[in-house]
């Protein structure tokens, strides 16, 4: 082989792994992130029923309903609309009442939200930053 | 008072990291030794103000002085002295002073220990180190001064983050700052060769000591950062490919392609421009996980108090060093000799595609990192980016890798022989595959997946012990003799063993871990009993027990394995912290053998209280795989050969590692 063919060996392969990264990233972006969602993103547009998306915004106070064994039932609601979550498992440490909370899953037909996933957060004055964000537009929430 | 003095010293170190940055470059651009020699005495001085204020810090919080205002943000008089100490550093200011004061720590070692360094090459590399501890010192100055006072004083502190009180404060982030910081070295070696246009293998000799090093510190500060998470967060899982995880695994990926890289560089001086361009790369990784983790632009579940406008400070440097390495690359990598010829399957052509797959991965991870923040610039959407994601990205390109590493060592520098180093490897492909068709009958062929994945990572073991089987010549002389080479086997190539057979533990760990768990949610009332995994839990009672500063109900379980003997209890709780009315979730953790039994609690509901058990088979293997390859990276730097002509480089990697413990 000549210095120009090793030289081409070398690249040729680094472009063949480099389309093959680009090509698994493109198709993994299409398929595999999930949107985030308020509330009130439900009423105007709709989510397929199966499609994994996250749902953030504040935990309705009263609305957190334990009993059913392990699972647990709450709303997630901001100024405009609100959602029926149903979660089995542990809640976070922090889950508590008008608090900012993400939680992660599909919507189901009968519009309740079913979550495998409610994201926890280390700090108790913290507030998901999706959620902040929308909620000081709304003017709901104000940063302390 | 102390603080005060803290504070000063904190400025009188920004006055000579200022000097550091300009007279040794200056000095090496006009050839006037005494000026480049400037640099040696004002980098250690600027260490010795950097620890001054550090320690300062640390009194504070020691005294828990709460007139200064970090102090009374982050700590509790009531406090075990060990997490007030930690506590100087498990917050924004704190951990910034770290992140100096180790940087400050590698520019001194540079100065005291590089004597046999060329003097331009090391007026440069001081300059380069000056001008990144005056951007930090600057940061540090202006935007996140842990000295403010607090007038008046209050009398007792807001207490640490209880999820931060926990000996994995005291050793995760001043390792991962080690191997974060340690490569702002590899980066200012690479500058300062660009800034002087020329390179060889000497400086690639140079450098891969402290790569090395930096590699060994992240290595393990990764790992800790990963148990840590998954026994204190209570939701049981090892990697979450988070953010601030990725943040801190991409310089990972980067840092051992560039360790790679080195090695071709120093022995066949080829790879030059692209090693330069690794070096440059992995620190500015560094660089932009600090940025990430810093600004809480991401949202993340490892994310504490962060502040927007402090990040913006961060990107501004972020883009200052970055942008200015590439730029300085972009107009002097062509000035730099293109090295040695190598055929594509040689010893040279596996770094080669050990490299490839690496970077290819991280771009992989880095893009799955930033596309969130990317999609909401340019069109408000916010998305998110999760592990399914990286599981079919980043997964894919990192499996090839894993099989073709027992062939790297094998193969012959210049022109290597794929079908001789696939014959030597029989025996170990054989028992690998052996292993995982036997697994696989013997787990009722539960998981094809399992079966392979154990063969894989049967495979890098097998592979990695096949190379220092070949190298005494097992087989081949007699036990004696080939005992008496194991002895005489220069340790880089037990460092290359173990840091591969390691990689194959923690490939184990994952893949046993992410197949075959079991996992149960159920309520519990006294007396029930949960099976899982092989064992019998009976939830005997839930009790009140009072720690120092806070309160916790305990739940006791009483573990039984098959047959009925009693091993011993788990006790996992719910703890309150009064001081920030903060709730935790303790888990109790049982290890078997290499495996564990992992129960965190919820709510009292009227059937009972809710637990959550998971049997996880080999997860210890996970943390131990990496300290093996962290022990391979250190036994590798007290390598002979590393040390020949440079006899002072290995009281530095003593310095280093006495740094870390």
């Amino acid at each position: 082989m000549t210095r120009k063919q090793k030289r081409l060996a070398i690249i040729g392969t680094g472009m063949g792994f480099l389309a093959l990264a680009a090509g698994l990233t493109f198709y993994a972006l299409g398929q595999q992130t999930s949107y985030f969602y308020m509330p009130a993103d439900l009423l105007s547009q709709h989510a397929a029923a199966g499609e994994r998306i996250r749902l953030g915004g504040l935990v309705q106070p009263g609305s957190i309903k334990r009993g059913e064994g392990t699972r647990v039932r709450f709303v997630v609601a901001d100024s405009e609309n609100e959602v029926e979550v149903v979660y089995q498992g542990i809640l976070p440490d922090l889950f508590r009442e008008e608090q900012g909370v993400v939680t992660e899953g599909t919507l189901g037909s009968d519009g309740v939200f079913v979550a495998d996933t409610v994201l926890a957060k280390h700090d108790e004055t913290y507030m998901p930053r999706e959620v902040a964000e929308r909620l000081k537009e709304e003017g709901v929430w104000q940063e302390q | 008072m102390s603080v005060e003095l803290g504070h000063f010293a904190l400025v009188l170190a920004l006055a000579l990291a200022l000097v550091q940055s300009a007279a040794p470059l200056m000095g090496a651009r006009i050839g006037s030794l005494p000026l480049m020699r400037v640099g040696e005495p004002v980098a250690i001085t600027g260490f010795a103000l950097v620890a001054a204020a550090f320690a300062a810090l640390v009194l504070a919080y020691v005294q828990s002085d709460f007139s200064v205002l970090n102090v009374w943000e982050n700590s509790h008089s009531a406090k075990p002295l060990l997490f007030k100490i930690t506590g100087a550093w498990g917050n924004h200011e704190g951990s910034m002073l770290l992140w100096v004061l180790i940087l400050a720590l590698f520019g001194a070692l540079v100065a005291a220990f590089g004597r046999n360094l060329p003097p331009t090459l090391k007026a440069n590399v001081l300059a380069v180190q000056g001008l990144i501890a005056s951007a930090f010192l600057l940061f540090i100055l202006f935007t996140s001064n842990p000295f403010n006072r607090l007038q008046p004083a209050p009398i007792e502190g807001r207490d640490l983050n209880p999820i931060l009180q926990d000996i994995g404060l005291a050793i995760h982030p001043p390792l991962l700052y080690l191997g974060y910081v340690g490569f702002s070295i590899s980066f200012s070696f690479a500058v300062a060769a660009l800034i002087e246009g020329r390179i060889d293998a000497a400086w690639a000799r140079w450098v891969r000591p402290w790569t090395l090093a930096a590699w060994a510190f992240l290595t393990g500060g990764i790992a800790m950062g990963s148990y840590w998470a998954y026994y204190e967060l209570g939701w049981g899982g090892f990697w979450f490919w988070d953010p601030v995880e990725n943040a801190s695994f991409l310089p990972w990926l980067s840092g051992t392609a560039l360790l790679h890289s080195a090695i071709v560089m120093e022995k066949r001086s080829a790879l030059k421009i692209w090693t330069v361009l690794l070096a440059i790369l992995t620190f500015s990784l560094s660089l932009l996980g600090t940025f990430l983790v810093r600004s809480g632009v991401l949202t993340s579940v490892h994310t504490f108090a962060s502040d927007p406008t402090r990040g913006v400070f961060i990107l501004a440097i972020l883009v200052f060093f970055i942008g200015g390495a590439l730029a300085l690359f972009a107009v002097r990598a062509a000035a730099l000799a293109p090295g040695g010829l190598f055929h594509p399957i040689s010893r040279e052509g596996a770094l080669v595609l050990n490299n490839l797959l690496l970077t290819t991965a991280a771009a992989t991870v880095l893009v799955g990192t930033l596309y969130p923040l990317l999609i909401e610039a340019l069109t408000g959407e916010k998305i998110s980016v999760g592990a399914p994601f990286f599981n079919l990205t980043f997964v894919p390109l990192f499996l090839p890798l894993l099989v073709a590493v027992p062939f790297g060592p094998l193969l012959a520098w210049k022109r290597g022989d794929l079908l001789a180093a696939a014959q030597r490897l029989q025996i170990a492909f054989a028992a690998a595959a052996l292993s995982g068709i036997v697994s696989y009958f013997l787990m009722d062929r539960a998981s094809a997946f399992a079966a392979l994945g154990l063969a894989l990572g049967l495979w890098l073991i097998f592979g990695a012990l096949t190379d220092l089987c070949l190298k005494i010549g097992i087989g081949k002389v007699p036990p004696s003799v080939a005992l008496g080479r194991l002895a005489g086997l220069p340790l880089s190539m037990f460092g290359t063993a173990l840091a591969h057979a390691g990689l194959g533990l923690t490939a184990l760990g994952v893949v046993a871990v992410t197949t075959l768990e079991a996992e149960s949610i159920l309520t519990m009332r006294p007396g029930q009993v949960a099976e899982i995994g092989g064992y019998s839990l009976t939830f005997e009672n839930l009790r009140p027990f009072t720690g120092p500063n806070y309160t916790e109900d305990r739940a006791v379980f009483a573990v039984t394995g098959e047959g009925g003997a009693s091993l011993g209890e788990i006790v996992s709780s719910k703890r309150f912290y009064a001081a920030r009315g903060m709730p935790t979730t303790e888990a109790g953790i049982r290890t078997f053998g290499l495996s564990q039994l992992y129960v965190s609690i919820g709510d009292e509901t009227a059937s009972g209280l809710v637990v959550r058990i998971w049997w996880k088979p080999l997860v210890t293997l996970i943390w131990l795989g990496a300290l093996v390859m962290m022990v391979g990276g250190a036994v590798s730097l007290f390598d002979r050969r590393l040390r020949v002509g440079v006899p002072a480089r290995r009281k530095l990697a003593v310095a280093a590692a006495g740094e870390g413990a």
